[in-house]
């Protein structure tokens, strides 16, 4: 099923940076990934890697300035939204394209009640009026699963605990029936009970609504539960992509081995302890014309610091970037 | 909600109460006494008689009972007598500004209108003007806008609304000659034209003031978007594809309004106070022009009267605040 699907959205060449006072900052470059009609795809990498920039820079959620895309399209329903204008582009967001935020409690606006705020997207988008958005909510409401629909409505942000909150997001993202979902991180502020229940959550509405989603997560565990493909993000740039399976079981970017071992319980057995990746993150003040991991890499050699490497298929569907071939254990 | 008010309220009775025991006692220990200012041929027994009739030989704690009880209960019967013609009047003393022997509250029903215009006025142009101003700064931080507005309420709030008074005064009344530089209490608005005048006679303390506060306003509401504009929320709003405007004077401005209602509602009495000055420079014989009248001829009763007016707006306006608050606020008002 992964390979036949048209995908929704196709992102070729991304590139973003920030002009800040103290200089450029590349932070998005040359991304490409392509989601296909109803699936989930993980997207991993540390602080600082540019995934939330990345989604953000597709429907125009970044702050211009400081922000700035550069390059790039991105295909979706057979426009690209890099050069829609704003008035088009919110005619999207809310409607064809969903955002769920990491922190629920402080992704809702404190002074308006749930209802509003749910209601909102409903009356903008789909016309709908007072009575048919209130109807509307309270089946979204249900949907998540949010006990008592009716009179939860009224009340205000405050009066729900945090997985609640972040289930109401769910419901506002989800209440145009989108066809793409994109959670940038959106269990990290909630404690390991409630994080479950949320990705319990999102599995089933996911097989009754059968959008595209992309989650973005710290957590290599939580891809290997959902996701059907990964993308693996490092310095502003993808290091590798491909099907879940197919990743974990070779994985070719030393980045992403290293993410590997230092996630403790990926596939059933207990790491001795947990690894901590040497090193710092790369500077992103300049477009990269070397590879941005050779500094904490242990493949490295000489060829790293001189040229940035482009993706090359490992597997069908599978790629990686990296001048090191994981299967011979040299250089290419 | 209720008990929330009911507790504000609680606290407020008790801080009257003794704020007006300190404005009593401070004023009752200053040098200065009602003969004082009579000429120097009365003989001392006829002194002591006026003394004794104003009730100033009584121990200090009955004074301040009897006082107390004038201020909050005979004279505000008295004033609302007055003003409605039902008789309510209670018999017995009236406090008497030693001054004009007349009751001090007849004295400030005359003196407080002129002040509500001026000021009440200068206040809500201040706040008209500022809103938007403050709205627009934070929108278009570091704008040309921005940066005018911001030069402009660093002067208005700097300089002091007396040298604003007078440099207006100097330029529209001296030199151009478009507005009257004296406040013409007496004159009544009848017609059209009547009415014009006192367009024309109020514009210059109005603006004076309209601007100091307005300078105020507009940067707490600035800086208060501004602190919303970074909020998640906010994004949140724009990624279910509201508009620009939506998001700003709905969502945005909504929060921003909280604090700026409350620094609002607890200026009101900053304002009558700070009007003082202003009423000095424009003539206008309100309440300020009453209160500095009276210091100079250490009138205590019409002092202590006024300072305790002041005391209790400051109170009150206060406890409006926290009201308000909670009312903008559902975070406090379901507590
Ligand atoms: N508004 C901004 N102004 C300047 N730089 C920014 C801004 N937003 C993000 N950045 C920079 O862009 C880079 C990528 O940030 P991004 O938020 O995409 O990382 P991330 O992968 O989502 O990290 P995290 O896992 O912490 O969310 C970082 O170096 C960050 O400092
Ligand atoms: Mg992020």
């Amino acid at each position: 099923m992964l390979e036949t699907s048209e995908p929704v959205l196709q992102v070729q060449g991304l590139k973003t940076l920030f002009n800040t006072r103290s200089g450029n900052l590349h932070a998005v470059n040359s991304v490409s990934f392509n989601l296909q009609a109803g699936e989930l795809l993980g997207v991993v990498g540390e602080s600082g890697s540019g995934k939330s920039v990345t989604m953000m820079s597709l429907i125009g959620l970044l702050p211009t300035p400081p922000a700035e895309v550069q390059a790039g399209s991105v295909m979706f329903g057979g426009q690209d939204l890099l050069k829609l204008s704003q008035r088009s582009l919110q005619n999207l967001r809310g409607r064809d394209i969903g955002f769920v935020f990491q922190d629920p409690m402080t992704s809702l606006n404190p002074v308006f009640t749930v209802g509003f705020q749910i209601m909102e997207p409903l009356r903008r988008h789909m016309g709908m009026n007072k009575s048919e958005a209130q109807a509307r909510a309270i089946e979204l409401l249900d949907l998540v699963g949010i006990p008592d629909a009716r009179r939860r409505l009224k009340d205000f942000p405050h009066q729900f605990s945090g997985g609640m909150r972040q289930r109401v997001m769910i419901a506002i993202a989800l209440a145009c029936d989108p066809k793409v979902l994109i959670a940038d991180e959106p269990t990290t502020a909630l404690d390991v009970t409630i994080q479950a229940q949320i990705l319990e959550l999102v599995k089933e509405l996911r097989q009754k609504l059968g959008m595209a989603i992309i989650w973005i997560t710290h957590d290599l565990g939580v891809i290997a539960g959902i996701a059907d493909r990964v993308m693996v993000m490092y310095g502003g740039q993808v290091v590798e992509y491909g099907p879940v399976r197919e990743v974990f079981a070779n994985p070719a970017h030393p980045y992403t081995r290293a993410l590997m071992t230092t996630v403790p319980s990926v596939r059933g057995a207990r790491a001795p302890k947990l690894n901590v990746i040497e090193g710092q993150p790369p500077i992103l003040s300049q477009h990269p014309i070397a590879c941005p991991f050779r500094a904490r890499c242990p493949k490295a050699f000489d060829r790293c610091g001189r040229e940035n490497p482009a993706r090359y298929d490992v597997a069908p569907g599978h790629d990686a970037a990296c001048f090191w071939d994981y299967q011979t254990g040299a250089p290419r | 909600m209720l008990s929330y008010t009911l507790r504000r309220l609680a606290f407020a009775v008790p801080t009257v109460l003794i704020i007006s025991l300190i404005v009593f006692l401070m004023l009752d220990m200053a040098p200065g006494d009602p003969t004082g200012s009579l000429p120097l041929t009365i003989p001392l027994e006829v002194r002591e008689q006026i003394r004794q009739s104003l009730g100033l030989g009584e121990p200090v704690f009955v004074r301040y009972f009897k006082w107390l009880q004038m201020t909050v209960i005979t004279e505000p019967l008295h004033i609302l007598a007055g003003l409605t013609g039902w008789d309510i009047a209670p018999g017995g003393p009236r406090i008497l500004s030693w001054q004009t022997r007349s009751p001090v509250g007849d004295i400030l029903v005359q003196r407080v209108p002129q002040t509500l215009w001026v000021v009440g006025l200068g206040y809500l142009f201040g706040i008209l003007i500022a809103l938007p101003i403050g709205v627009i700064s934070a929108y278009r931080q570091y704008s040309w806008f921005d940066q005018v507005g911001t030069f402009v309420s660093m002067v208005g709030f700097s300089v002091p609304t007396f040298f604003t008074g007078i440099v207006f005064i100097l330029l529209f009344s001296v030199t151009l000659g478009w507005f009257p530089s004296m406040y013409d209490t007496t004159h009544v608005v009848r017609d059209w034209n009547s009415f014009l005048f006192q367009a024309k006679q109020i514009a210059m303390p109005v603006a004076v003031l309209a601007l100091y506060n307005a300078s105020q306003i507009s940067r707490f509401m600035r800086a208060s978007m501004l602190d919303n504009l970074n909020q998640d929320y906010v994004r949140t709003a724009r990624s279910k594809g509201m508009g620009e405007q939506t998001v700003v004077l709905v969502h945005v401005l909504r929060n921003s309004m909280i604090p700026v209602v409350t620094v609002i509602a607890i200026g009101i009495p900053t304002v009558f106070t700070g009007a003082i000055i202003t009423e000095q420079i424009f003539r206008v014989n309100g309440l300020g022009d009453a209160l500095i009248r009276a210091i100079y001829v250490s009138d205590w009763p019409m002092v202590q009267t006024i300072t305790f007016i002041f005391a209790i707006l400051i109170v009150l306006f206060n406890l409006i605040a926290d009201v308000l608050y909670g009312i903008l606020d559902p975070r406090i008002r379901y507590d």
